[in-house]
């Protein structure tokens, strides 16, 4: 077994010898990068996994995810059900409160208490499945094979943001994450964007489902015939229908319709050219008008994609300069994502979000040139993009290892990884991940979560990541239990020296500075003890006791808030699965309204001898970069 | 495991109070240095904007009562507050409670009434978005981003403040006299859009749980050993800003705070995060601008009249207000608090004993240093059929963002308008002369 691997490692070596000797990184610092840029971090036993196939093999393999098996993610994500439904399924099965008002108000009179409570129970079912898809999210990120893919997909979804909070974005998101994002991660670019702007999620977030002609345009003829007066009537019923069962839709329709920009904007300044890209107002409003009629098919009750040539602006349009011809209907919007998508503007702006991602908060403009160099000529194959940037002399420079700053995503996955924690099928930890600062699908702007490391650190920030790491070496993480760490037993009856190098090796390959090591063994180093910082620290054993106390100008006997707290933490993991996903749901809705990480996780009991030293390695500043 | 292991100390300190920081061992060097950072925050002794959120839509007609127009009746045989006179002598407490003559306040803002009478309430009606828009989402997006339909919008206004008015743009500056580390602070769990942007944030549920959350002293020194060696980057800068920030915190000693003048607030969340915020000023950590948000005000089902679910929702609110405002005493001369709902309710109720989502709504600001006190703001569009909005809502007559604009400028000293509110037209013709 061995002598097997030592051999594939000597002929992978052979093979990419002239790629490597452009690497600036160690053999081992190269591993961690790949494991760290292109998956969620290691799990105990990757980093070797990763040496005897070789890292340009590794490399390779995950960029053809479809040939990866991965059936236990799959036969875990399984247990979610309602992420395989479409909006309109879910809307049927969870309808939104609004609907169940809608009711009662037809019904007039009073409403009982009995009526309430039944309004509460269903408002809180119609969030269930946004914290199921959360939890596969987290749970994919942690477990499977397929690493790049889950990376990529985490970005797209970001690249295309949707808002779960508005009204009834979140039903539409199982379906976007399964068939609109996953299908295409590594795939065409023009594919990807297609199925976005065809997608119920990206129509109905920024609005374009509502977008007609305005009015005194030309339009298409309807492409059914005409109905007679029967069919009218059915029709007007139909509507008169749907408009009871869904407030909402009166106020579209008695709303002044016409042009709505908001997709266009975001589609050019957002998706494709960038806002540099090279396009003016009017564009943007020659563009709207190519999308109007690009709707779902029943409207707020979903259903799919659907082209309504009536409400359609037929006009001839100009757009980046190119003329487009009138009465092209659905091929008009179609020639503008293939215009969009082969622009070069875009070929850099994905180019360079994606080295941002993957390499540095500051790629290099030569990185970025190259990567969209090989967008234009393989007309937007991003498994090809995404392959010139992680094979490139910058992705393994010295540089860039290291330097990018974890999101709370990446934080909680790689701590899960890296303590060889199996996925978790409550919402609790992809509550974590919101109570970090990153709920999914809960960035309200079209923008998205920055893929810059300053948004993601400040004073707050700080606090919360090092509570994270005390909490998950407390065993207050789920699925995170020391004694199942292989490293424990191994180490049990250590030295604290071997424990702390042990600990090294195994979260940061070996490598931290000597100030962090020599705080990880004695808890000092020579700079402290010479400026005074931490030997006078307010941080003494009773000061977190004492803030819990008399918040409230009580007296301090009546009040025990941080047993409060883990009472709190406690009641909430005791709670039914399906009321604890309903929770997780709207709080990616309302991130405001939830609890906070330190509520979450109440206070910890003190951390000593190893699983003290793991805590501080995994509160330190290294463990917040990958 | 966790308090109850050191119950001595635990109460010496309690009981100590800053006494005991020096027994429990502290060095004088720290003390020093604390002392120090005290001294440093300009804006300790200077201004404060409080910013308070009603989500859902807070009924503006039930809230600041019209009852001098008679349309108001007529739209709400159930909902609508009696007017002063018809209930005097019979049963008070049920009937609006006079301000002008033409409005009057809900008879469960009753806290806020000695404040009008001492000039320090500024009721605003007929205030909100320009955007027609019925969603709450929408709607709230807006008004915290300060940028009506617009949704590209990354910022939110309050933080565009922060960083316009952290840049100096002349010769003259002052040197930068270091971090300020609740310089903004939202008693909210996650950082609210009207403070999502560039310049830094706190974002907390309570005080105490900015913290560490071991109490084992010796893991708390190494974490803070590990962000004060020599690296300066942005992780480990970060650090050492939030270790400075625990600090100043401690310093300040919140857990010892008592309220002033005997003040006791209400018990909700609402009511506690109001004497946080109280705390923070009294503690001199140099908050400039503080907001909280409330809940429950989406009310399309039985919100009651005088009694229900609205008066229960205003009875909290108002006397969580008037608790701060009375805890803060000399000091509200420095802060101004603003009120704010992302749009009012339709003017007839439905057929469940509610309202659904309307248009225009109200405001209030309160401080010690209003101007031209006595009079509710704002121009009365009526409520005759014919005046309402789309037939059914409250006008807009003034936009939330004269209100935003003006007491941004004036009591903070905003400079560059345009930069916090962008494309907004209206600056000093539409203000409405609060300050």
């Amino acid at each position: 077994m061995a002598s097997a691997r030592s051999e594939t490692t000597l002929s992978e070596t052979a093979r990419s010898a002239t790629a490597l000797s452009a690497r600036e990184q160690t053999a081992d610092q190269q591993i961690h990068q790949v494991l760290n840029r292109l998956a969620f971090g290691a799990r105990p036993g990757d980093v070797e996994a990763v040496r005897a196939m070789g890292v340009d093999a590794w490399v390779e393999r995950q960029l053809y995810p479809e040939r990866i098996a991965d059936t236990a993610t799959a036969q875990f994500v399984a247990r979610f059900p309602t992420l395989g439904k479409t909006g309109e399924q879910l809307l049927a099965d969870y309808p939104p409160p609004a609907a169940a008002l809608a009711q009662l108000q037809r019904r007039g009179g009073t409403v009982s208490a009995a009526d309430s409570a039944a309004l509460q129970q269903q408002g809180r079912q119609s969030y269930a499945f946004l914290g199921e898809l959360a939890s596969s999210r987290v749970a994919r990120a942690v477990m499977s094979e397929r690493q790049l893919q889950e990376v990529l997909v985490d970005f797209w979804e970001n690249h295309f943001n949707v808002f779960a909070g508005k009204d009834r974005t979140r039903y539409f998101l199982p379906e976007y994450d399964a068939q609109t994002i996953r299908p295409h991660a590594l795939g065409s670019f023009r594919a990807l964007l297609g199925a976005v702007a065809k997608s119920p999620a990206m129509l109905y977030y920024l609005d374009n489902w509502q977008s007609v002609a305005d009015s005194g345009r030309p339009t298409l003829r309807p492409a059914a015939r005409p109905l007679n007066a029967r069919q009218a009537a059915r029709r007007a019923a139909v509507l008169q229908q749907r408009v009871l069962q869904n407030p909402s839709l009166q106020q579209a329709l008695s709303r002044r319709r016409g042009l709505n920009e908001n997709y266009a904007r975001e589609l050019m300044e957002l998706h494709t050219l960038g806002v540099e890209g090279g396009y003016t107002q009017q564009d943007v409003i020659e563009v709207a008008r190519a999308f109007t009629g690009w709707t779902i098919a029943r409207g707020a009750q979903g259903g799919g994609f659907a082209f309504r040539g009536e409400v359609h602006d037929a006009g001839a349009k100009t757009i980046l300069g190119r003329s487009f011809a009138a009465n092209r209907g659905i091929e008009e919007g179609e020639a503008v994502l293939d215009l969009l998508a082969s622009h070069p503007s875009t070929a850099r702006f994905i180019a360079r979000k994606l080295a941002q991602r993957l390499v540095s908060d500051t790629p290099s403009a030569a990185l970025v040139a190259r990567g969209a160099d090989t967008f234009l000529r393989t007309h937007g194959d991003i498994r090809a993009v995404v392959r010139t940037i992680v094979t490139s002399s910058e992705f393994f420079a010295t540089a860039n290892y290291r330097a990018k700053v974890k999101s709370p995503f990446e934080l909680v996955t790689s701590t899960l990884r890296a303590m060889h924690a199996p996925p978790d099928a409550t919402p609790r930890t992809s509550q974590l991940v919101s109570r970090l600062g990153q709920p999914l699908f809960g960035h309200q702007a079209p923008n998205g979560y920055p893929e810059t490391g300053d948004a993601w650190m400040n004073t707050g920030a700080i606090l919360n990541r090092i509570n994270f790491g005390l909490a998950a070496a407390a065993g207050r993480v789920p699925g995170i239990r020391m004694a199942a760490w292989p490293l424990s037993a191994q180490l049990a009856t250590a030295s604290r020296e071997a424990q702390v190098d042990g600990v090294i090796a195994e979260l940061f390959g070996g490598a931290v500075s000597a100030d962090t090591r020599q705080v990880l063994l004695t808890g000092s180093n020579p700079f402290l003890q010479q400026h005074g910082g931490a030997n006078d620290s307010l941080l003494l054993a009773d000061d977190s006791d004492a803030m819990m106390g008399n918040m409230a100008g009580e007296a301090p006997r009546v009040r025990q808030p941080a047993g409060a707290d883990a009472r709190a933490a406690r009641r909430e993991a005791r709670q039914p699965a399906a009321r604890q996903q309903q929770a997780a749901g709207r709080e990616a809705v309302r991130p405001e309204r939830g609890a906070s990480l330190t509520q979450t996780i109440g206070s910890l009991p003190p951390l000593a001898g190893f699983a003290q030293i793991v805590g501080l390695a995994l509160g330190a500043p290294e463990f917040q970069r990958r | 495991m966790s308090l109850n292991n050191h119950p001595v100390n635990r109460r010496v300190f309690l009981k100590g109070g800053a006494l005991s920081l020096v027994t429990l061992g502290l060095s004088p060097q720290f003390l020093q240095r604390t002392a120090m950072a005290m001294a440093l925050p300009r804006a300790s002794r200077g201004k404060t904007l409080i910013v308070l959120f009603q989500r859902g839509a807070a009924d503006a007609l039930n809230v600041l009562v019209p009852f001098g127009d008679a349309h108001y009746y007529a739209a709400r045989p159930q909902l609508a507050i009696a007017t002063p006179a018809r209930v005097r002598g019979a049963t008070p407490a049920a009937g609006a409670i006079d301000l002008d003559g033409f409005f009057g306040l809900h008879p469960s803002l009753a806290a806020f009434k000695p404040l009008w009478d001492r000039g320090m309430l500024a009721p605003i009606h007929a205030v909100g978005s320009p955007s027609a828009t019925r969603s709450h989402f929408d709607a709230q997006d807006y008004m915290e981003t300060g940028t009506p339909d617009r949704k590209g919008t990354v910022d939110g206004w309050l933080n565009r403040y922060l960083a316009v008015k952290g840049t100096c743009e002349s010769a003259a500056c002052p040197p930068p006299s270091g971090p300020v580390p609740f310089r903004a602070v939202s008693m909210t769990a996650q950082t609210p859009r009207i403070l999502e942007g560039a310049s830094a944030v706190v974002a907390m549920n309570s005080l105490e749980e900015f913290s560490i959350r071991t109490n084992g002293g010796e893991a708390q020194r190494r974490i803070e050993a590990l962000y004060r060696t020599g690296s300066s980057d942005l992780v480990h800068g970060s650090g050492s800003d939030m270790f400075e920030a625990l600090k100043v915190l401690r310093a300040a000693n919140p857990q010892q705070y008592r309220p002033a003048n005997g003040v006791e607030y209400p018990r909700s969340a609402f009511g506690q995060r109001l004497l946080q915020i109280a705390q923070l000023i009294k503690s001199g950590v140099g908050l400039e601008v503080a907001f909280a948000d409330v809940g429950g005000w989406d009310t399309h089902v039985n919100q009651g009249g005088a009694q229900g679910a609205l008066a229960t929702r205003l009875s909290d609110f108002s006397q969580s207000i008037a608790a701060l405002v009375a805890d803060l005493g000399d000091r509200m001369d420095d802060v101004v608090i603003l009120t704010c709902s992302e749009f009012g309710r339709t003017v007839r109720q439905n057929g469940t004993g509610g309202t659904d989502h309307g248009h225009a709504g109200a405001m209030f600001v309160i401080g010690g240093s209003l101007r031209g006190s006595g009079a509710v703001r704002g121009r009365w569009p009526g409520l005759a059929p014919e005046q309402l909005h789309e037939g059914r809502d409250l006008a807009l007559t003034t936009d939330f963002r004269a209100v935003f604009s003006e007491v941004v400028a004036k009591h903070l000293g905003a400079p560059q308008l345009a930069k916090i509110f962008p494309g907004y037209t209206g600056v000093q013709q539409d203000w409405l002369g609060l300050l």
